[in-house]
């Protein structure tokens, strides 16, 4: 009996073509994908794959052929939602490519194209909900502060909305799970991280103490909550589509759900 | 900016909160050196979600709820008592700007009420789009309303500094708005509508000579039209609707239900709670129209001209077509699987997508996304089907699909107004 083979990669999508380069090449085909941190089960054997430029190149090429730029977009960018259930998927879905004589990508039918392209579209969901629900906070210095948790790590995918935006801003937006940020000063946004007892992981809800925040902030902090009260018709109320939309676990961060600081002006 | 503004914003927010659109889609503009601001295009992005439901993407207020019109049906009438105010421009362009900075809007939605005469309230919006555009070089979205009787040039200036523009028609029968609002008629709606227009055709033909040219709406423009306050009929309403459609430019109509603001004028029903469900089905007759393809006469006709509050038009409309049915989704036309009850634009282009691959079974519209629960009537895919609608006949499919309890929830006396039954979904979607 030949043994059943385990692959762990680094979770990116160099990483997962190097994977399937590997597979070709050994001609031996994993019954599961691994992340580095995963235990790999007992009674199979592993294979330790190394991230490799020319390899995940070659075999992005032989896919670009295949597929459409649309759907490399959803291939590559479904690795954002770090689910753990879509490794497999994605390593059928990338190998059906290339055995198939032309694209799958419309193939719907397909348990593995369907996942695939489910999870693109839910981290699709995920960064826009990042531009709908960011809420920035204006620093003493002048420097724009927002913070979040995303359920999917998009901050990176949002990045290039908010600099487009506010371009001639400086600004930090930081996801506090994940513990790292990115910062924008007039030309290009940097990845930041912070020193574990840092002030920035002490803010209550994100908040900026009073001393931090530009004097006019709670003030129009304020006028927002107002007019979010002030915009809803009374005889319309419907909380459950209100829940729908503006899910509950978001709510820590955003400014109308927050309450009044009090400093009402 | 003090307690005055809190007082201002209050009162002008609560004044055009019954003007039911938001959008921000229809522009992709990207940010500008030295500028704030760009916008998304495709559907816009909503940036918080108000507790009856609706969407904020704008700034959605009034430059003043002062009024020389005694509109029956609008909050802002002269004869009302409520609180008055006025926003002055810059108070006004720094809201927006301190708003739009923090990412809680979009961009601005700017109404007004009628000051003095059409002109002179229509120059002060022109005043306030222009300095956000000019002076605080803002990129971001602004939506202008028309003030119906404006002048043609006021109307070519704020096109130049608006995304999207809209006139709003309240009364789908000129004889009933004659009755409540002796001041307006459609003649003054229309104009200004005609030269929104005018300008956006005038600026697309231009900009195919000159690459740089200004544009002029580039997301096109919209109109309200009130529901239950005048007595009119859903086919009123949709043909109206259709024909606004038929023109260019014109991107949404919106439905509002009345909310009965002037209890005491006798020329107003009054309901004990605004029509949702019926707004509800209008904006699905109204999706029908856009995206699926259907005619409004196909909708509501002489025989049916209010739609069915029990169940949607489109399967509405299915019960009276048993003939098309059931729709081989492995064979059948897009257009064909378009008008299937329970599957929707996404559903049928993969349904399409998909089918070039291998036969399509029931699980597999399942998985993409179709409604089985409505849809199992009206398909086939070659399998051992379940009873089809001209078996169990249109009257034992609407039993089937209206009868209480089963899987779905117990009301909860939100959803479930005036005319009981079936939940809303979804109010104001774009």
């Amino acid at each position: 009996m030949t043994a059943e083979w385990v692959f762990v990669y680094d979770r990116t999508w160099d990483g997962l073509l190097t994977a399937v380069f590997d597979a070709y090449v050994r001609r031996r085909f994993p019954v599961a994908l691994l992340g580095e941190a995963d235990t790999p089960p007992l009674f199979v054997e592993v294979h330790h794959v190394v991230s490799d430029d020319g390899k995940a190149g070659r075999v992005g090429d032989a896919l670009q052929r295949k597929l459409s730029p649309a759907a490399m977009a959803c291939l590559s960018g479904s690795l954002y939602a770090g689910l753990p259930a879509l490794d497999m998927h994605l390593f059928r879905y990338v190998c059906k490519a290339l055995e198939a004589a032309g694209s799958i990508e419309a193939n719907y039918a397909d348990s593995d194209v369907r996942f695939v392209t489910d999870t693109y579209r839910k981290v699709l969901r995920e960064r826009l909900r990042m531009m709908q629900f960011v809420r920035f906070q204006k620093t003493a210095d002048g420097t724009y502060f927002a913070m979040m948790e995303p359920d999917f790590d998009v901050l990176p995918l949002v990045v290039p909305h908010f600099a487009d935006r506010f371009a001639e801003e400086r600004w930090l937006i930081f996801d506090r799970r994940r513990r790292y940020g990115y910062y924008y000063a007039g030309r290009r946004a940097v990845r930041v991280t912070f020193e574990k007892d840092a002030d920035i992981f002490r803010f209550q809800d994100g908040r900026l103490g009073e001393t931090m925040r530009d004097e006019d902030e709670a003030m129009y902090q304020e006028l927002w909550r107002t007019y979010f009260k002030a915009i809803c018709i009374r005889e319309r109320l419907n909380p459950r589509k209100h829940r729908k939309d503006l899910p509950v676990r978001y709510w820590k961060y955003l400014t109308e759900k927050q309450r009044g600081g009090g400093t009402k002006k | 900016m003090k307690e005055d503004t809190f007082r201002k914003l209050k009162i002008l927010a609560e004044s055009a909160k019954y003007d039911v659109s938001c959008s921000s889609s229809g522009t992709a503009r990207r940010g500008a050196r030295g500028g704030v601001g760009n916008t998304v295009g495709g559907v816009g992005v909503c940036h918080s979600f108000a507790e009856d439901g609706r969407c904020i993407s704008l700034l959605k207020v009034m430059l003043t709820n002062f009024c020389i019109y005694d509109c029956a049906y609008c909050i802002n009438r002269r004869g009302n008592d409520i609180p008055r105010a006025t926003l002055s421009v810059s108070e006004l362009v720094e809201l927006t700007m301190e708003f739009y900075k923090r990412n809680y809007i979009e961009g601005l939605f700017l109404s007004s009420g009628v000051v003095r005469n059409p002109d002179y309230t229509m120059e002060r919006l022109v005043r306030v789009a222009k300095d956000l555009r000019t002076v605080h070089r803002f990129n971001g979205y602004i939506h202008l309303k028309g003030i119906p009787g404006a002048s043609r040039e006021l109307v070519d200036e704020a096109g130049l500094y608006a995304d999207r523009m809209s006139v709003n028609i309240e009364i789908p029968n000129e004889g009933s708005l004659k009755f409540l609002a002796p001041e307006k008629n459609h003649e003054s709606v229309y104009r200004p509508m005609r030269y929104i227009q005018q300008g956006a055709l005038e600026s697309i033909e231009e900009r195919k000579r000159h690459r740089h040219a200004p544009r002029f709406v580039p997301a096109g423009q919209s109109t309200q039209m009130i529901v239950g306050a005048a007595g009119e009929t859903d086919r009123d309403i949709l043909s109206l609707s259709a024909a606004l459609y038929g023109r260019p430019t014109m991107r949404r109509v919106y439905y509002s239900g009345y909310v009965p603001v002037n209890t005491y004028d006798p020329r107003l029903p009054v309901p004990k709670q605004p029509p949702l469900v019926r707004e509800n089905r209008l904006y699905q007759a109204d999706w029908l129209m856009r995206f699926y393809q259907f005619r409004a006469e196909e909708i509501v006709d002489e025989a049916h001209p209010d739609l069915d509050l029990e169940i949607d038009p489109k399967l509405a409309w299915a019960l009276r077509h048993p003939e098309q049915f059931p729709v081989d989704v492995n064979r059948a036309d897009y257009e064909q699987i378009l008008r299937v009850p329970g599957i929707g634009v996404k559903s049928a282009r993969m349904i399409v997508c998909s089918r070039r691959f291998g036969r399509l079974t029931g699980y597999d519209l399942k998985k993409m996304g179709c409604v089985m629960k409505r849809a199992q009537y009206f398909v086939t895919c070659g399998e051992l089907e379940a009873k089809g609608v001209n078996e169990l006949h249109p009257e034992g499919v609407r039993a089937l699909l209206t009868q209480p309890g089963g899987r779905r929830k117990q009301p909860d006396g939100q959803l479930f107004l005036a005319f009981g039954e079936e939940p809303l979904h979804g109010g104001t979607e774009k």
